[in-house]
């Protein structure tokens, strides 16, 4: 293959002359942080809520968080970013839809794609809440309320203590994916890592050494989240629980 | 989305190929010659350039050269039963594909940069566009100048996004720049008020101009801020391909053929929607077609 290498593209400064490429990746890395991050906070509260919810005994509150899944988890990632990017300005009242549309392009960027990950990341919280609560004994939930707890107070205290340990597992598969869904936001202009690298290429026309970094990366942030949510897991399980060592 | 093992796949199918690739390749035309057939890279929606049209066949000024190119190998080679393969690229693979022997030759609208000929090779040039605004009729902008304080929508990826940024640094415009991810996107948030203005090359804004809703709205302001050549592209370090490729281009150049071309894809209504883009050659264009070569700009 006719390609020349070059990995000190990444030390050699931009045309703008204010950074060198590797400081593009970093910029890009930091957005991408922030983004998944944050999204991944409003997933886990949204859809923690909502995981009970869709357990509750009242048909109109599980109703309600099954349709908000349905939605969610049906509709391309994609499709739903475009919609909180482009469609939602135009349903407002006019004049609020222009001060979104003429407020900074970053923040509305950044607010966009941290809203459409956030809620999209939630609807499978949501399923993999129910799922654990669901896969406790149901004499656990009756004990409680026999106990003279409150319904919200079973659930406090009885219920979702192990049901949260059980699926810490697929959460961590939940919370790699967020950041890998983040790339997402380079299609409506967000420079994150993904796009920093395309940016790369665009300028140096180096693409291996642009993909290769970013590869390296993204299995970076991945790895520290698997140990991150390994150490979790090892300090938060319970003697005599599923996931649990030998007591 | 996940762009992550996505790149890992790609890396690992280069690496293949790239072991495959060096054993034989020496030159692209003994490459035809033993396959009987060459592969064009073609873009998807470079209109006039080089586009699908409605029932899916590949067209455009860009095009219709490489199909004279074509030509020229088929009577050079005596190869009158040449296969020709039709491979679309984008603007981020284009280069990559070139190199590791998936496409033989590409024209669409790759302008010619000094970063991009450490990669690749360039013909002779084909087009040449000035970057310049797009903006509605009665925006009140008349200038690079005008926009100072607003929001500039770009494509991004484009040689249009580093000069807007860099005018910005060097006027203290205090320009918001928002890059879009291909023109159709940069031309919605210009249409839906995200941005005043939409810097592009200005063969493809008057391209997007022709597809809005109603094109008489629309306008083509600014002095250009710099001018690019558009080439075919071709592996690098293969001089019996490349001589044959640029004397193709410098024929059609200066036997004036080249104008025909012009007149029918920028001048006419063009398919699919018979647009017609009214689009004036730049004197620098016609500098270039009295003298073919290969410069970037």
């Amino acid at each position: 293959m006719s390609y020349s290498w070059h990995w000190g593209v990444f030390l050699s400064p931009t045309p703008s002359g204010d950074a060198t490429y590797l400081g593009w990746l970093l910029q890009g890395l930091e957005w991408t942080l922030l983004l998944s991050l944050g999204a991944w906070v409003i997933a886990l509260l949204l859809g923690s809520l909502l995981g009970v919810l869709r357990t509750v005994p009242n048909r109109w509150l599980s109703g309600l968080a099954a349709a908000y899944v349905e939605a969610f988890r049906n509709v391309p990632l994609l499709v739903q970013l475009f919609s909180w990017y482009f469609v939602l300005p135009e349903l407002l009242p006019r004049a609020l839809g222009d001060a979104i549309k003429q407020s900074d392009p970053l923040t509305q960027q950044f607010v966009a794609a941290l809203l459409c990950l956030g809620c999209f990341t939630a609807a499978r919280v949501c399923e993999q809440v129910r799922s654990g609560l669901n896969s406790l004994p149901r004499g656990q939930k009756n004990a409680g309320l026999a106990m003279g707890l409150t319904l919200p107070q079973t659930y406090r205290y009885v219920l979702l203590p192990p049901a949260m340990r059980i699926i810490l597992p697929p959460l961590t598969s939940e919370f790699l994916n967020v950041f890998k869904n983040s790339a997402v936001a380079s299609t409506i202009g967000l420079i994150e890592l993904s796009r920093q690298s395309q940016q790369l290429v665009d300028y140096t026309a180096q693409a291996y050494e642009a993909f290769i970094a970013v590869t390296l990366l993204y299995v970076l942030i991945n790895v520290l989240v698997m140990l991150g949510m390994r150490a979790v897991e090892h300090r938060t399980r319970l003697p005599g629980h599923s996931g649990a060592r030998d007591v | 989305m996940k762009l992550s093992s996505l790149s890992v796949a790609v890396l690992g199918c280069l690496f293949l190929t790239g072991a495959v690739q060096a054993q034989e390749s020496t030159g692209t035309l003994k490459k035809i010659t033993q396959t009987n057939s060459i592969t064009l890279g073609h873009r998807e929606s470079s209109i006039p350039f080089s586009y699908y049209d409605d029932q899916q066949r590949v067209i455009g000024y860009s095009q219709e050269i490489a199909l004279k190119i074509v030509d020229a190998i088929k009577r050079d080679l005596k190869l009158p039963d040449l296969a020709v393969k039709l491979n679309p690229v984008t603007s981020q693979n284009r280069i990559p594909l070139i190199q590791n022997g998936t496409v033989d030759l590409e024209c669409g609208s790759t302008s010619n940069t000094v970063e991009r000929q450490q990669q690749v090779a360039f013909s002779n040039s084909i087009f040449v566009v000035g970057t310049r605004l797009l903006t509605r009729k009665d925006s009140g902008i008349s200038d690079f100048a005008d926009l100072a304080g607003k929001t500039v929508v770009t494509t991004a990826g484009t040689t249009s996004e580093r000069l807007i940024r860099k005018l910005n640094e060097e006027k203290k415009m205090n320009l918001r720049i928002v890059s879009a991810k291909d023109h159709g996107e940069s031309f919605l948030m210009l249409e839906t008020g995200r941005a005043v203005a939409f810097m592009m090359d200005d063969a493809l804004l008057y391209g997007e101009m022709a597809k809005a809703k109603r094109p008489g709205d629309w306008t083509v302001v600014g002095t250009p801020q710099s001018f690019e050549a558009y080439g075919c592209v071709l592996r690098k370090d293969d001089p019996e391909f490349k001589k044959l490729v640029d004397s193709t281009i410098a024929e059609l150049e200066t036997s004036g053929e080249v104008l025909k071309m012009y007149d029918k894809w920028l001048r006419n209504p063009i398919p699919p929607k018979g647009l017609n883009l009214n689009f004036p050659p730049s004197p620098e264009l016609i500098k270039l077609y009295g003298n073919p070569n290969d410069q970037a700009l």
